[in-house]
């Protein structure tokens, strides 16, 4: 079984992708105020931090990180089981506008999961989702607000996002599988 | 990864992996204690039954806030039992119940081996709330994740348990579980409540309570039951507070940073005073918080499909 | 009609005999033993071992009262099929066989069932209930041939003083459970590391002990013919042969499960092995051996002590003590103390035929001319597995399931009628 690897992001169109979808919230939101980035574990938390350091950095403000797992509100339990995370956020969610942030979207169950397990901690003014590479397939009505880069997939292929604080680099792979 | 069995019967048979496992899941639910809406849908709709033959209401309410939390559907019977009177047979009374599906029994019964019994009968996941001397896994459990949240390591930390050590099954499932993860225990009490070659289990055993609990990071204490006195097996409390009562004084000979840890209800003036028992070294209330996360990450890891999943 | 066992290896400790022979059976009584002899029918058993029909003295047949585990005609049947020519049933049936008419009733009715012949053990005290005594001398006109508390030990010393005083005057042997409850004390198994690690309630060596000390005591004082029931431990094995130098009228039994299993038999909180006494520790499965060997222990009985299922299957405190053992006795002694080495087989064969014969005071027990043909051959390089559900007693409970034996019968013959066949069972 062959493995094609291609690279579709360097650091540098990461940077700058970012980069962009901070200024797009700023904008959209009119400033930072009430707002907070919650990433979804696990990659979507190092995004999210950049996000937020981003953010604070154009506006002036410190804005507050959260982490989310979702291991709890997965619709799969039944036939799989994965490891539990902890879930940290050290901010009151209700009337906050959350900004939840993500590597990749897919079939937007993920999304789905976290939209529930933030609705269980309170009652935010509003959730916006930014995520990092829009892959397409949607099996559920859910969009991203802010898109890195839209990246038309195959089913058959796999979004690989590897990140400066987990694998050491900041890297984009799409991987084509055979057979 | 996953844990090996279907049951959760004890901690001796336990991998030293499985129990960080369970440790570390405890941890993460612990948080949704904290949270306004104590509710995650992950377990909606299963079922798990309580069956308990020995009275008992922190442990079973414990399980069935875990269940709840989880949004499980919970069914709680409890069952008077006398060894004369032949009622129903626990084999006939798990069979009817388990004609209902259950996803998991909650078993505390006075026979040793009674849930072992069940498991084999039972396509259910059985847990253990107490079988008679033998084991009470969750309490080891939660008991470990008090210690570890204190000291932030289990490994090379001396625990001194202290009291009925014969009666007690808390104290066998602390035994097994730290040992496994490289504590020294230590059994405290007089001789008459030491149970039998003891010295070829995992521990050291004193019957000096200040012997005992020198340099100790951590004295657990379980309680004394009247009982026990009008079988003869130590002449009466007051004697027994005076030699193994945990004072604030006694406690100088163990660490400074010691803490104390008791499995409920406390006999307050007996086998603790309550200087201790609402001294800031006192777990006590933590250990309850800390038992509902870990039943809840018992459930959580019983009741999981067969296959793993990493989040990306 | 006579009948003819040809050319097996004839073993009888009663005459010291060991030597290929024939052995020819007329009328129901041993003819002859010796060459080239001929019958009306012969049956082959070159290669096989023919010995005296083995007798094993602590039975429990459970009739009257408690058929539901067992009866004399199922039991009757299991001995046969495990090569046994005569058991000794003990009293605590329901009622207690504490009475002629009883004793009476159960041998009618072996005669009836016509497999093993059943010599009835009476009661000590009325209704077992350790206070009254019961009519020993009217139970031995009856058939009794020995009287015993088993699972009942007579713990006031006074009133076994008193027992032992007059059944002594019948020379018939008192068989006694040894055991001082208040040390047992409601446990569950044998007391030690095993038991402490289940959870597990112990019995002490030293609650056998201490009683068996105790009645020797008696036994020597009063001069009462003893015979220690099932000893289970060293220290007991080391009493009783100190006894015995000392002089006491005392003989003892072991079960194979005290050389065969050890505690940690219960492991898992299987019932199956809970047994009164208990199970010891491999130190006292050594020493029973020993015992054996140097002829400390006289006898070989099995205990067997059938139970139903719903008494077995449940929790371990709640569930009967006690395992069925003669369609495997022979088989364990085969494995585990002939082949090892530790008794020759006419040793062995002496402990489950002569001197058990001698104990209870039976014709039985030889092969010599004039006796009646009562005869086991053994098969002793048959390989085989037990399976408790081919078991021809009506209950199934022991911890053996699946353990592989070397040596069975194959022939059991009960006054020269051949009752048990390869394991079955004639009519």
């Amino acid at each position: 079984m062959a493995e094609q690897r291609s690279l579709v992001m360097d650091a540098d169109e990461i940077r700058r992708a970012l980069t962009r979808v901070a200024h797009e919230i700023i904008e959209k939101n009119k400033g930072a105020e009430r707002l907070a980035v919650v990433g979804i574990r696990r990659k979507g938390v190092p995004l999210a931090e950049r996000l937020a350091a981003l953010i604070g950095e154009i506006e002036g403000t410190k804005v507050p990180v959260g982490i989310l797992d979702i291991a709890l509100y997965r619709d799969d339990f039944m036939t799989k089981q994965s490891a539990v995370g902890q879930t940290d956020i050290p901010f009151d969610v209700n009337g906050r506008t959350i900004v939840l942030v993500d590597e990749v979207m897919y079939t937007g169950r993920t999304v789905r999961c976290a939209l529930d397990a933030l609705m269980d901690m309170g009652r935010p003014a509003s959730i916006q989702l930014a995520v990092l590479i829009d892959r397409g397939h949607r099996e559920l009505p859910i969009r991203a607000d802010f898109v890195g880069k839209n990246l038309p997939t195959s089913r058959k292929e796999m979004v690989d996002v590897q990140l400066k604080e987990i694998q050491g680099e900041d890297k984009v792979f799409i991987q084509k599988s055979e057979g | 990864m996953r844990l090996k069995s279907k049951d959760i019967l004890g901690l001796e048979e336990m991998g030293a992996d499985e129990i960080e496992l369970i440790l570390q899941t405890a941890t993460s639910f612990k948080d949704i204690l904290n949270r306004p809406i104590k509710k995650v849908p992950t377990l909606r709709g299963r079922s798990i039954v309580t069956l308990f033959y020995e009275a008992s209401t922190r442990t079973r309410t414990s399980f069935e806030t875990a269940a709840k939390i989880m949004s499980a559907d919970t069914s709680s019977i409890a069952a008077a039992t006398s060894s004369v009177v032949k009622g129903e047979s626990l084999k006939d009374t798990v069979l009817t119940l388990q004609s209902m599906r259950p996803d998991v029994f909650i078993i505390r019964h006075s026979a040793s081996g009674a849930p072992h019994f069940i498991a084999k009968l039972v396509p259910s996941s059985v847990i253990n709330a107490g079988d008679g001397m033998h084991e009470h896994p969750s309490q080891g459990l939660l008991d470990m994740m008090t210690i570890l949240e204190n000291k932030g390591k289990l490994s090379g930390l001396t625990v001194a348990i202290v009291g009925d050590i014969l009666h007690s099954r808390v104290a066998r499932s602390d035994m097994w579980g730290l040992a496994k993860m490289g504590a020294k225990v230590r059994f405290v009490g007089p001789k008459t409540l030491i149970p039998p070659e003891a010295a070829k289990l995992p521990v050291e055993v004193y019957t000096n309570l200040e012997e005992g609990i020198k340099g100790a990071d951590v004295v657990n204490v379980l309680r004394i039951q009247l009982e026990r006195m009008k079988k003869g097996l130590f002449p009466s409390l007051r004697e027994y507070s005076q030699l193994y009562g945990i004072t604030n004084e006694r406690l100088k000979a163990a660490k400074d940073d010691v803490i104390v840890l008791h499995p409920g209800p406390m006999n307050r003036g007996i086998e603790i005073l309550p200087e201790v028992a609402d001294s800031s070294c006192s777990m006590v209330t933590t250990q309850v918080t800390n038992g509902v996360a870990v039943r809840m990450a018992l459930l959580y890891l019983l009741m999981g499909g067969s296959e793993d999943v990493t989040a990306s | 009609m006579s009948l003819l066992l040809k050319g097996g290896r004839m073993i009888d400790p009663s005459q010291g005999l060991d030597k290929v022979a024939d052995l020819l059976i007329e009328d129901g009584k041993i003819a002859k033993i010796g060459e080239n002899l001929n019958a009306d029918e012969t049956i082959d058993v070159s290669g096989k071992v023919v010995v005296p029909g083995l007798i094993d003295m602590h039975v429990h047949l459970r009739e009257p009262g408690f058929e539901y585990k067992e009866d004399i005609s199922t039991g009757s049947r299991a001995a046969a099929a495990g090569g046994f020519t005569a058991v000794a049933c003990m009293p605590n049936t329901h009622p207690v066989t504490d009475c002629k008419s009883i004793v009476e009733a159960i041998r009618r009715r072996a005669e009836e069932v016509g497999l093993a012949k059943v010599y009835p053990i009476g009661a000590v005290t009325k209704e077992l209930k350790g206070e009254e005594m019961a009519e020993i001398a009217d139970m031995i006109e009856g058939g009794a041939v020995a009287f015993s508390d088993d699972a009942f030990p007579l713990e006031n010393s006074g009133l076994m003083r008193r027992v032992m005083d007059y059944a002594g005057m019948f020379g018939v042997p008192l068989i006694l459970h040894c055991e001082d409850t208040s040390l047992s004390d409601e446990g569950l198994m044998n007391e030690g590391i095993t038991a402490t690690t289940l959870g597990l309630k112990g019995i002490p060596r030293e609650s056998e002990e201490v009683a068996i000390a105790r009645n020797l005591m008696l036994a020597r004082l009063t001069g009462c013919p003893v015979h220690i029931a099932h000893v289970s431990t060293r220290g007991s094995v080391e009493i009783i042969r100190r006894a015995k130098e000392a002089g006491v009228n005392v003989t003892c039994e072991t079960c194979p499960q005290y050389f065969s299993l050890t505690d940690e038999a219960v492991k898992g909180y299987d019932t199956n092995a809970k047994v009164n006494p208990p199970l010891r520790t491999a130190d006292d499965v050594a020493a029973i051996k020993e015992g054996l060997a140097d002829g400390t222990i006289d006898v070989i009985a099995t205990d067997h002590a059938p139970h139903a299922i719903e008494e077995k299957d449940c929790e371990f405190a709640v569930a009967s003590s006690g395992m069925v053992g003669l369609e495997t006795a022979l088989g364990l002694v085969m494995t585990e103390l002939v082949k090892p080495g530790v008794l020759s087989l006419t040793d062995a064969v002496e402990k489950m035929t002569a001197t058990p014969a001698k104990v209870l005071r039976l014709e039985s027990g030889s092969l010599q001319a004039g006796k009646a043909a009562d005869i086991t051959v053994i098969d002793p390089e048959a390989a085989w597995t037990v399976d408790p559900s081919k078991f021809h007693s009506r209950s199934k409970n022991t911890p053996l399931g699946g353990r592989k034996l070397v040596g069975k019968a194959v022939l059991t013959i009960v006054d020269g009628r051949v009752v048990a066949k390869n394991g079955e069972v004639m009519a």
